[in-house]
């Protein structure tokens, strides 16, 4: 029971797939990751500006991982390494998605939804204004990202961030979120 | 005083910092996950330069990529570099990027508005 995983995979796997993974996202699985998409013939013959584009949010979002994902519920249907995460970059017509998952505590829930909900209702003058006064004000956070993570991707991209948050089991949910990049 | 060099990486970037010449060069990319232990000894040395820098300072950054965790240390060191400008001493930032690369214009521009020196942006062709 819980939450159906490989239906979600199945799901993000819609368009000409670039990357996937599934497991523990470390350092070196970070690496192994962008060696992957930039040697990517899809992103070689792309024009300069959308593939820095597209490769300085997948940073961004696969080190998002990094920094906040826990090890997963032994309730699922998953391998029980640390840091457990899911990344899929995918070019679906006229543009990239970037998808990710992951299980997260119950008590994380409004945090996440608070702050996406916040950063997607700001307009892109907003934007730029309180990327600038976090950069300039505020120190580094323990996990290192400064709270800038997904200001930098919805100023980056354009586009609002789309999640969902599946129930899991009393303890858990599953955070899916979709990054788009026309 | 010593010169720091480092050779890039995948994920962090080339690095030279000479006392000698007053120059300070950052390229390349710069995406590691632990930013600060990869920052903290050049902003070590510039607390050491800061003490007796040169009359004249240069800084080129020439960065391909940059994480957010990096930019909030790239800013540290543009902030030890506005404190010797402070003093006196003279220092020109050279912000390159590529002509079509907005992003890294824009980053160029946020730095801009925070810190007070002497900020140029200079667009390459690709």
């Amino acid at each position: 029971m819980g939450f159906d995983i490989d239906k979600w995979y199945s799901q993000k796997m819609q368009g000409e797939v670039i990357l996937r993974y599934m497991g523990e996202v470390s350092a070196d699985k970070i690496t192994e990751a962008l060696d992957g998409i930039e040697s990517s013939l899809n992103l070689k013959n792309e024009k300069n500006k959308t593939r820095k584009k597209v490769y300085n949010v997948f940073v961004e979002c696969i080190q998002n991982l990094f920094h906040h994902v826990d090890t997963p519920p032994a309730t699922a249907s998953v391998d029980l390494v640390p840091k457990f995460g899911v990344i899929i970059l995918a070019r679906d017509s006229s543009f990239y998605r970037i998808s990710t998952g992951n299980f997260v505590r119950l008590e994380k829930v409004s945090i996440i939804r608070d702050r996406i909900d916040q950063v997607n209702s700001l307009s892109d003058e907003e934007l730029r204004s309180i990327y600038r006064d976090i950069l300039g004000n505020e120190g580094i956070t323990l996990k290192g990202g400064g709270g800038l993570g997904m200001l930098d991707i919805v100023r980056k991209t354009g586009n609002k961030l789309e999640y969902a948050l599946y129930p899991h089991d009393d303890e858990y949910v599953f955070f899916s979120m979709d990054v788009y990049i026309s | 005083m010593e010169t720091i060099i480092r050779e890039g990486s995948p994920k962090t970037p080339y690095v030279k910092l000479d006392s000698e010449k007053g120059l300070i060069e950052i390229k390349g990319r710069s995406i590691p996950e632990n930013s600060v232990e990869f920052y903290k000894p050049l902003i070590d040395w510039l607390d050491k330069y800061g003490t007796s820098p040169l009359n004249s300072t240069s800084v080129n950054v020439q960065l391909e990529y940059f994480n957010t965790s990096s930019s909030k240390c790239i800013l540290d060191i543009f902030k030890k570099l506005e404190l010797i400008y402070k003093k006196g001493s003279k220092v020109q930032i050279n912000w390159y990027y590529e002509e079509d690369d907005e992003d890294m214009f824009e980053a160029g521009e946020d730095y801009q508005s925070i810190i007070n020196i002497p900020f140029t942006m200079i667009e390459m062709e690709e």
